[in-house]
């Protein structure tokens, strides 16, 4: 049975890497004795799938994995999954403190990967003033985002491998909105709300802000979804409010630290 | 500096720090946030420590020994611990500029808070890494100028044999074990926390604890000199011992630390489950400092090292765990231990054991083999020697048949890769003992070969650096480019070599090594020159610079053949004579005439006792619960060492060889 869960990673466990993160699921399925399908061969591996990786140091609220469990491990009741028991409870306990599992369910096979089939993300973050620069202003920020969307181009400097490109990422930006100043203090920045998307090369959220001016660095960077669009309609690979309510740890949804 | 946010009694400067972690490498360094990690309430009853390891994150968050004491002071009334590392130099740049001090990764508090700054000295190179953590703490780096508002400066660990190196920055060093004397210490620092830290009472608290069995104060002691030559290192006082002797547990199994691991959320070395199965060795290669200094061997009993391995696992997730010693082919009954570990119904055939420093001999490559049913990658043996008369003066008794049988082992049993370990700059090294190395590694490929043309052996060589406390602290260490010399010798012996990949460490650190390992107190102006001009993580090839070292020799006027090259003599005063780590100085000497004249030492464990001192000077002895030594075991237990040069007839040709059959009697 091939299952999928999405999780939070929140607080100051941002700062660990998607591999390490990879390390912690590990960890947790031994932990909780998870009866997980492994890979044929020499060096057999549990069958465990991440989506796409998360910068480090970014929060989240829509993080994915897909694992496969044993043949003949049906007794594990995904639908009773409610409660201190269920296995959204007992693999948030085995994670550390800010990765908790939002939601499980089984998965329909065959699907797609979820590297394969996610096309764009939204992003919170708070644009604040780079080094040495001037604090921008809600309106103004409204001003150069409405400038940015009407226009066809936007040409960024970004590393690939860390060699300097300039790329067009005006493709990627799907959406942008100005929520508003973070605080009274124009320093603290202004918050943003963003539609990216992964292909060919997922946009980042900084090359967002570099394609707003350059005096602009991120701050408090969280995604927020994941989307898959097909034929004109758009989901999340999996929902919160399809399955299972699946985390009785409602901290999760702030911020850890 | 920018006030934090109050918890409790304490400050935490977390909300300084987050804003520059999206600046420097690797940032999960610094946000704690382990399994096992604690958070404990400071309070002004309570001794708190600080636990530095003055080495990066991910060498320093393994460190068993440091994760004993921070359950251990966790446990007691008196006290609490946290932990912290040396910030990496981006991070300091970042720290600096923004006059952040260094901090503890449980709760970011400031470590000039605390009342103990604690250091694990595992190697010298770290020793300018502790100064910069003593100053990051905003702790004057002089003892003497520090007050009763600064913290303790502690250091424990194997390098505190010889504390004069770093005595002008430690208020106080604790010899051996320190599971025992942590109790009094904390006890001491409490009720001088309590009193309030009035003005003179830190001198009357060092003076205290310089009475503390394994402690070692060494401001309470005057150091004479005559000219170069070192008189004598004397106490001021009459309550202060005239010699420090180490502490050591008596019985291991008392002390199952740690019962709760630290699992980290980021990637380090030696990441799975460690097992301390035995402390202390007395295989007697002389060389080794750890082998001094530990002894005599504490086993684990079996059944707690059974306990502590599946309540590890359990509790951590990790799929891999390694039983730690300083060899732990000779834990008594380690096959049935390591086959109880693989064939646990729980661990589901996915657990990996490993087992450091393994012995050399087909026995041995036995038990791995059972072991690594699953990875066979890579196995890593330590002749440490290229020839037998070699390996009779350091007294690491591994006949060539052994070698070749556990080579032959290894590759008939599936593993492809063999590693093997060399130090070279030994005492009488000629240049054929050099070249033998060469000869060993060559001929374990030829054997490798019979079983697959992709065999291949890794000659790792290292430069020796006599340590403190062992039978070869009078010897004169070879200079780098005697070093290089050697090295090179065996490059080009090697060149045509398909199969054999020569390694070597940089013989200047060598050289750097032994300056801080076997220094008087007048290094300390080295280190701290060397600290002054930028010279942190010198373990590090990246930061290294040999420069920085003989530049601050010369401008405090000291000679680097003086301290390293030159050989001393038997009434000379070591720098490191007033700490005893229970070796008689007449054991010490004999084992070094001994090594001159190639003649070997049997292990006491299982042979009579010839009184190192190690035993009979504390009252303890060794725990073993073999009466026998291990089936097969090599390294002068039970073998006719007589014949332990004795070449099989097969490899005397001229290589590359490929025999068929071994020769009769061969083995």
């Amino acid at each position: 049975m091939k299952v999928r869960v999405r999780f939070a990673k929140l607080g100051k466990i941002r700062w660990t890497s998607h591999r390490d993160v990879a390390r912690m699921w590990e960890r947790a399925f031994r932990r909780e004795q998870l009866p997980l399908a492994y890979s044929e061969g020499f060096s057999p591996r549990p069958k465990v799938s991440f989506g796409l990786a998360l910068p480090t140091g970014h929060e989240s609220l829509a993080e994915y994995l897909d694992l496969e469990l044993a043949a003949g491990t049906s007794q594990i009741d995904l639908e009773a999954s409610s409660g201190r028991n269920s296995l959204a409870a007992r693999l948030s306990a085995a994670l550390p403190v800010g990765v908790d599992v939002l939601a499980i369910a089984p998965l329909e096979t065959p699907s797609p990967s979820l590297q394969e089939d996610v096309s764009s993300c939204t992003w919170r973050l708070a644009a604040v003033p780079g080094d040495g620069c001037a604090a921008v202003a809600s309106e103004e920020m409204a001003v150069r985002a409405a400038g940015l969307l009407a226009a066809p181009r936007a040409m960024v400097a970004r590393s690939r491998k860390g060699v300097e490109v300039i790329d067009d990422v005006r493709p990627g930006i799907i959406n942008l909105r100005v929520i508003g100043a973070v605080g009274a203090d124009p320093a603290e920045g202004v918050w943003l709300e963003a539609e990216l998307g992964t292909r060919p090369r997922g946009l980042r959220p900084s090359e967002l802000l570099g394609a707003l001016g350059p005096d602009l660095a991120e701050a408090h960077v969280r995604r927020l979804h994941q989307w898959i669009s097909r034929d004109g309609a758009r989901w999340e690979p999996l929902g919160l409010d399809v399955t299972t309510a699946a985390t009785d740890a409602p901290h999760a949804l702030e911020r850890a630290s | 500096m920018a006030p934090g946010s109050v918890v409790g009694e304490m400050t935490s400067v977390w909300s300084q720090i987050e804003p520059i972690l999206g600046r420097v490498t690797k940032p999960a360094r610094y946000i704690g946030c382990e399994d096992g990690a604690q958070s404990p309430l400071h309070s002004p009853g309570l001794a708190a420590w600080l636990l530095l390891y003055p080495d990066a994150y991910e060498i320093g968050l393994p460190n068993q020994g440091l994760q004993i004491l921070y359950e251990i002071l966790n446990e007691r009334e008196d006290a609490i611990a946290e932990r912290s590392y040396a910030p990496w130099v981006d991070m300091e740049a970042e720290m600096r500029a923004r006059r952040i001090p260094l901090f503890s990764v449980e709760s970011h508090t400031p470590a000039g808070e605390f009342d103990l700054l604690a250091f694990n000295l595992s190697a010298e190179l770290v020793y300018t890494n502790v100064l910069n953590c003593i100053d990051l703490a905003g702790v004057p780096v002089r003892a003497t100028e520090r007050g009763p508002e600064h913290p303790l400066v502690v250091a424990g660990g194997h390098c505190t044999f010889n504390p004069e190196p770093l005595a002008d920055f430690v208020d106080l060093f604790v010899i051996g074990d320190g599971e025992e004397p942590v109790g009094p210490i904390s006890e001491a620092v409490a009720a001088w926390k309590a009193a309030g830290r009035t003005p003179g009472s830190r001198q009357r608290l060092l003076r205290d604890l310089a009475s503390q069995p394994g402690v070692y104060v060494p401001s309470m002691y005057d150091v004479e000199y005559d000219g170069q030559r070192l008189v004598a290192v004397t106490p001021k006082y009459p309550n202060v011992p005239e010699k420090v002797e180490k502490r050591t547990i008596a019985d291991l199994g008392a002390w199952p630390y740690p019962r709760r691991q630290l699992v980290p959320m980021t990637e380090v070395v030696h990441d799975r489950l460690n097992v301390e199965i035995f402390r202390g060795c007395t295989r007697g290669c002389r060389f080794c400092q750890a082998g001094m200094i530990t002894r005599p061997v504490r086993e684990r009993p079996a059944e707690q090292v059974r306990q502590m391995v599946s309540d590890g696992l359990a509790r951590t997730g990790y799929d891999e765990v390694s039983l730690t010693s300083l060899s732990s082919a000779d834990f008594s009954g380690i096959e049935s231990v390591v086959s109880g570990i693989i064939d646990d119904p729980t661990c589901a055939g996915q657990v990996g054991v490993s087992l450091p420093s393994l012995r050399v001999d087909a026995f041995t490559v036995g038990i791995a083999s059972e072991i690594q049913k699953v990875r066979r990658t890579g196995l890593t043996f330590a002749p440490e020697g290229g020839t037998w008369r070699m390996r009779q003066v350091i007294n690491k008794l591994i006949r060539e048949e052994d070698l070749y049988g556990a080579v032959e082992s290894a590759f008939s049993q599936g593993w492809r890769r063999v590693k093997l370990y060399f130090l070279t700059g030994l005492p009488t090294e000629t240049d054929e003992d050099t070249l033998g190395i060469a000869e060993l590694a060559r001929n374990c490929v030829s054997v490798g070969r019979q079983h697959g043309k992709g065999a291949s052996v890794t000659a790792s060589v290292g430069g020796f650096v006599p340590k403190p406390q062992t039978p070869f602290q009078w010897f004169g260490q070879d200079t780098p480019a005697e070093l290089m010399r050697k090295v090179n010798l065996l490059r080009d012996a090697t060149r045509k070599d398909r199969g054999v990949q020569m390694r070597w460490h940089d013989p200047k650190a060598s050289l750097a090594e032994g300056i801080a390992s076997r220094g008087d107190r007048r290094i300390g102006a080295v280190i701290e020159e060397v600290w002054r001009r930028g010279g942190t993580f010198q373990e590090w090839s990246e930061h290294f610079d040999l420069n920085l070292w003989t530049e601050a020799m010369a401008s405090h006027g000291l000679s680097p053949d003086w301290y390293v090259h030159r050989h001393r003599t038997e009434d000379e005063v070591l720098p490191w004579a007033h700490i005893s780590a229970g070796l008689h100085d007449d054991f010490l000497w004999q084992e070094w005439l001994d090594a001159l004249a190639a003649a070997g030492t049997p292990d006491c464990r299982w042979t009579p006792c010839y009184d190192c001192g190690a035993c009979t000077g504390y009252g303890i002895e060794h725990v073993v619960a073999s009466p026998t030594p291990p089936a097969g075991g090599s390294q002068g237990t039970g073998q006719d060492l007589a014949a332990g040069g004795r070449r099989g007839l097969a490899l005397a040709g001229a290589v590359p060889v490929t025999f068929g059959k071994r020769p009769e009697g061969d083995r």
